[in-house]
């Protein structure tokens, strides 16, 4: 009798463990998002956003950074985008288990686990200087590219997969070919998943610091083109934060990235979310 | 439109290799770059050296590997606890919507760019930890509590999944033998989702030893082995960062040489996720 009632208080206890451990872990979480926001919302008017920065960020606003931004990370997609999904489809579609699959398999996993200084590193050494693009816009763009095509592949393969196998039957007993099955009736109803990988990609993209520094450069120009180099809100945040140039301007950049970042991410949940809806239907 | 179709296929296949050929690209350049130091200096001089002093043409990284594991392992330390007790909450204790509503929170929180998790270490608990505990303040202390609260989303989000994928028959297998929740936690719970957990820390481990914005900003960057945690420390990653900037000749060859040190650490860490996936599917 004695024992149970020690399990039962020891079961108390280690719910009381538990549920601290979650207060403080998202307490922690919410705390930073909160302590940013609170410390530089106010420096963020429409000037902040739409005006270059003056004496090298310490007054003045973020523009280049934001177009900057703009840049690395569109054409980071534009790029990874096409390429992730492809390969998505030649693993769903067009092969099973074999060799190959594996192979790819293998090098998609393994590309996620590389650090983005190692990114920073071989982007440096190959586009920047082996290929001789310079610091700049598509230099940091293919990259970012390398570093997210993981992200899109696994994301676009699950949405993949989970398209019933009745839509591609259909489709081959109406005559179609594999390609017009692919493009017809797998893709369509995968799209809301994909979209949510490359949504997530876009984040993960614009929060980038180690693999963009040493690729796009940190120069405080607006491009022209995409061989001109840039510098990205992380960077810049970096640098006001690092060498102290200006903090308010620092808390001012990093609230702007955290609400981009954490819109962007809600907006990949709402779409996941009616993607599940949909195909419980 | 057989031969459209064969033509597609094949331009599929060559774009699909394209993960694996900028893997064997990485690897290439990378190896290419920083062999040539480490064969100059000796490989084992160079790993073991504990004096970096490049303008002196001193290359030894040991103090960097061991200030890698210290606030990798500090880390673990601080995130995993705190992270594994989360989704054991959230997963097994809190009302089901709690636990679909938080889960999320947590994981759009993994979001927050690392340059961020650094600024907040370096403004707030860099100075406490200064002002409290002593020492510079910019420490391995420091640099493994910034990193234990990066890695928290990663660990809760992967033990969670492990959890809820154990079947629910465990659990009312459990209850029906008069186990409180906690023994039922204990005793079936942790040991069958076992190989996820596994796999959540080796992740989050990935991601601490692979982090290098955060960790500059809070880790004090001395270039000597760290005597105790309220120590400044470099890693392999902040080493690379920070002196690329400038880096010249053997300099910057060496750099990127700790670029191969960390790639091969990462790979070992991989290779060890892989098996322990492999044991996860034969279960």
């Amino acid at each position: 009798m004695t024992r149970k009632r020690d399990e039962r208080a020891r079961d108390r206890a280690m719910t009381g463990v538990f549920m601290a451990a979650t207060v403080l872990t998202i307490g922690l979480l919410v705390y930073i998002v909160v302590y940013i926001l609170q410390k530089g919302l106010h420096v963020v008017t429409p000037a902040f956003l739409l005006e270059s920065p003056t004496e090298m960020g310490r007054a003045g606003g973020i523009y280049p950074a934001i177009i900057g931004t703009i840049a690395v990370t569109g054409l980071a997609i534009l790029i990874a985008a096409p390429v992730g999904v492809a390969t998505a489809v030649f693993l769903t579609e067009y092969t099973h288990e074999s060799a190959v699959s594996r192979l790819i398999r293998f090098g998609t996993e393994n590309l996620a686990g590389i650090p983005s200084i190692i990114f920073g590193l071989f982007g440096f050494l190959f586009f920047v200087i082996y290929l001789d693009l310079g610091w700049s816009i598509i230099s940091g763009a293919l990259t970012l590219a390398a570093m997210i095509l993981p992200t899109i592949v696994r994301t676009s393969e699950e949405a993949i997969r989970a398209v019933p196998t009745a839509y591609r039957e259909i489709s081959y007993a109406l005559g179609s070919t594999r390609w017009q099955t692919v493009t017809g009736a797998v893709l369509p109803s995968a799209v809301p998943g994909i979209v949510t990988g490359i949504i997530l990609a876009v984040g993960r993209g614009i929060g980038e610091t180690a693999a963009v520094i040493f690729t796009a450069g940190a120069s405080l120009g607006i491009p022209a083109s995409i061989f001109d180099p840039v510098r990205t809100l992380p960077v810049h945040f970096y640098i006001l934060a690092r060498e102290g140039i200006s903090m308010e301007n620092a808390y001012g950049t990093a609230a702007v990235l955290i609400v981009v970042i954490l819109l962007i991410n809600i907006g990949a949940y709402w779409a996941m979310n009616r993607f599940a809806a949909k195909s419980n239907v | 439109m057989r031969f459209k179709e064969k033509v597609i296929e094949k331009l599929l296949l060559v774009t699909a290799l394209s993960a694996i050929g900028v893997l064997a690209l990485i690897i290439i350049f990378i190896f290419k770059e920083g062999s040539p130091i480490m064969v100059k200096v000796g490989i084992p001089h160079f790993i073991l050296g504990e004096k970096w002093s490049p303008s002196k043409g001193i290359f030894g990284i040991l103090p960097m590997i061991v200030g890698s594991i210290w606030v990798t392992v500090g880390a673990l330390v601080v995130g995993l606890p705190l992270g594994l007790g989360c989704a054991i909450f959230l997963a097994e204790m809190a009302p089901a919507r709690a636990g679909m509503v938080l889960k999320p929170a947590v994981e759009l929180l993994a979001g927050i760019p690392s340059v961020v998790y650094g600024f907040i270490g370096l403004v707030v608990l860099v100075p406490f930890i200064r002002n409290v505990l002593g020492g510079p303040g910019f420490s391995v202390l420091a640099s493994a509590i910034v990193l234990g609260i990066m890695i928290l989303p990663t660990i809760t989000s992967i033990s969670f999944d492990a959890l809820k994928a154990v079947p629910k028959a465990y659990r009312d297998g459990m209850l029906a033998l008069g186990a409180t929740r906690w023994q039922t936690i204990r005793m079936v719970l942790l040991p069958a989702a076992k190989p996820g957990i596994v796999a959540a820390v080796i992740l989050g481990m990935g991601r601490a030893i692979g982090e290098t914005m955060a960790v500059i900003m809070v880790a004090g960057n001395a270039t000597i082995i760290p005597t105790s945690i309220l120590a400044p420390v470099r890693t392999l990653t902040s080493n690379i960062a920070l002196e690329m900037g400038y880096a010249a000749g053997d300099h910057r060859q060496a750099l990127f040489a700790t670029g191969v040190i960390l790639f091969v650490i990462i790979a070992i860490l991989n290779l060890l996720a892989r098996w322990v996936a492999a044991g996860r599917v034969s279960e």
